[in-house]
């Protein structure tokens, strides 16, 4: 699932509203809310796994071109959270207290089958030891980060 | 019922005349005539071209109408995708700006590209009306626009269609062929594959992909997208063209700004791939839609006019038989 999410930041001081929209393209069938989320809501706070760290953006934050790497994107919207896990991807916020959010994949955390996490965890591990080429240990070493991932978004 | 009693009378009278005195005219398989030997050796005249063609048209036309329908159900499958995905290249632009002018030799600005890479997207299939050609068309108008003494455009070619017309004249210029796209269904990470290759085997100052936006069934408009490489943001930002708004953004992360922004943008290259590709796609689909409809209703046109043709013949026939019938009595009485 591709996604392309502008959330737009509010402040209660100033008035300026969050939208959120969530684009998926999905290709992973098993969707249960049908494609396209593009909605506008209004969120108080997003959470985005930056590669420097866990960065808070709230309104009024400088203008920013980061790069996440993979991990969990919390939407905190008044006394709720939604909690997505996206894949590696990129965050710009502007000036004006509008943040695009573009990720390749981005999925609700309760969409993600904890037994699926743990086995595909231990498969890639096991494929690490026993890799040969260079381009093999790369692969299941990729595989490895992205279920430890997975796991730590489940369980943390 | 009328035919009836007339054939009774001919056969009253047919042995009187005694056709079998007049030569037949042989039809060979080869040379079929317009005439047929009946019964009796009456001769018709033969309607057998006529229901031959009138059979061949309906049977095109029904394939047509069932080409135009595969076309409507592909079409809606790939029409949510589409939609879905153009909310990808849409921050790019807010963000860095589509800016196709950034090759026109603008006196004041000093950006010149040098290295364009114009990425012709088009079908495998044919039967789609004029996309391919409109897409190949506007191809060339770019490299002519950027062909100067320094200036250089080099072509990444997806599909088959483009491929013949490109090949036959500007076949030094290409760079990169890619067929068969269509075989699996489009998705995003077969084309971050494609713009991976893309992006390491060819040099480019700016990317240009050409392809067909769908706007409705009936409605593709071509569009040109513009991916800008690192180098030249860099320098557009600096010396205050039209991105100079890109400094105001702190970079975060990585050890340089210039890291990010390349990871930006291949990664920009690859939204902006996956939604032409798709877009394209939506666009041949809707354009053969529309091919096969019209044909089908030339076909409805040639059968009605056929089935003109064949009932005067046979009502010449019939008249004709009638002459003869009552031309013969009269010769007899008078």
């Amino acid at each position: 699932m591709l996604v392309a999410s502008t959330v737009a930041l509010t402040s209660s001081s100033s008035a300026e509203v969050q939208h959120v929209s969530f684009s998926p393209t999905s290709s992973n069938q098993e969707s249960k809310n049908s494609a396209s989320r593009n909605r506008t809501t209004l969120v108080d706070m997003v959470i985005v796994p930056a590669t420097t760290g866990q960065m808070g953006v709230l309104p009024g934050h400088v203008a920013t071109i980061a790069e996440l790497k993979r991990g969990v994107l919390s939407v905190h919207e008044g006394s709720e959270t939604t909690k997505y896990f996206v894949s590696s991807s990129f965050v710009f916020i502007h000036a004006n207290s509008f943040a695009d959010i573009i990720a390749i994949e981005a999925v609700p955390l309760d969409w993600i089958d904890v037994n699926l996490v743990q086995k595909g965890l231990e498969d890639f591990t096991q494929k690490l030891s026993s890799a040969t080429t260079e381009l093999e240990k790369a692969e299941a070493q990729i595989g490895i980060d992205v279920h430890s991932a997975l796991n730590s978004a489940l369980t943390g | 019922m009328a035919m009836a009693a007339l054939r009774r009378e001919g056969r009253r009278l047919a042995p009187l005349i005694s056709p079998r005195t007049i030569t037949a005219v042989r039809s060979s398989p080869l040379y079929p005539t317009l005439e047929d030997e009946g019964p009796l050796g009456v001769r018709h005249i033969s309607t057998q071209v006529v229901r031959n063609r009138m059979k061949s048209v309906k049977n095109i036309q029904k394939i047509t109408k069932a080409m135009k329908m595969v076309a409507a159900s592909k079409l809606r499958a790939i029409q949510t995708k589409t939609e879905n995905s153009r909310g990808l290249w849409q921050p790019f632009t807010a963000l860095l700006g589509d800016l196709p002018s950034m090759s026109m030799n603008k006196p004041l600005i000093c950006a010149d590209v040098k290295k364009n890479v114009v990425v012709t997207i088009s079908s495998d299939k044919g039967l789609c009306g004029g996309i391919n050609s409109t897409s190949v068309k506007i191809s060339k108008g770019l490299h002519k626009l950027n062909s100067g003494p320094e200036k250089e455009t080099k072509y990444v070619i997806l599909g088959e269609k483009a491929k013949a017309q490109l090949v036959r004249d500007s076949k030094k210029d290409i760079e990169l062929i890619i067929t068969e796209l269509q075989k699996n269904p489009l998705n995003y990470t077969q084309v971050s594959v494609l713009a991976d290759e893309i992006l390491k085997n060819v040099e480019y100052d700016a990317l240009r992909i050409v392809f067909n936006k769908f706007q409705s069934v009936v409605s593709f408009v071509p569009t040109v997208s513009t991916v800008l490489s690192t180098e030249i943001v860099e320098r557009e930002a600096e010396s205050g063209g039209k991105l100079v708004d890109l400094d105001s953004y702190e970079v975060e992360g990585g050890e340089t700004k210039g890291e990010i922004l390349q990871n930006l943008a291949e990664f920009q290259f690859s939204c902006t791939m996956f939604n032409a590709v798709l877009e394209n796609a939506c666009s041949e689909q809707g354009a053969r839609m529309s091919a096969m409809d019209s044909s089908s209703r030339n076909a409805g046109d040639m059968l009605d006019r056929l089935t003109l043709t064949y009932n005067r013949t046979r009502q010449a026939s019939i008249t004709t038989e009638l002459i003869e019938i009552i031309s013969g009595a009269s010769a007899l009485e008078g």
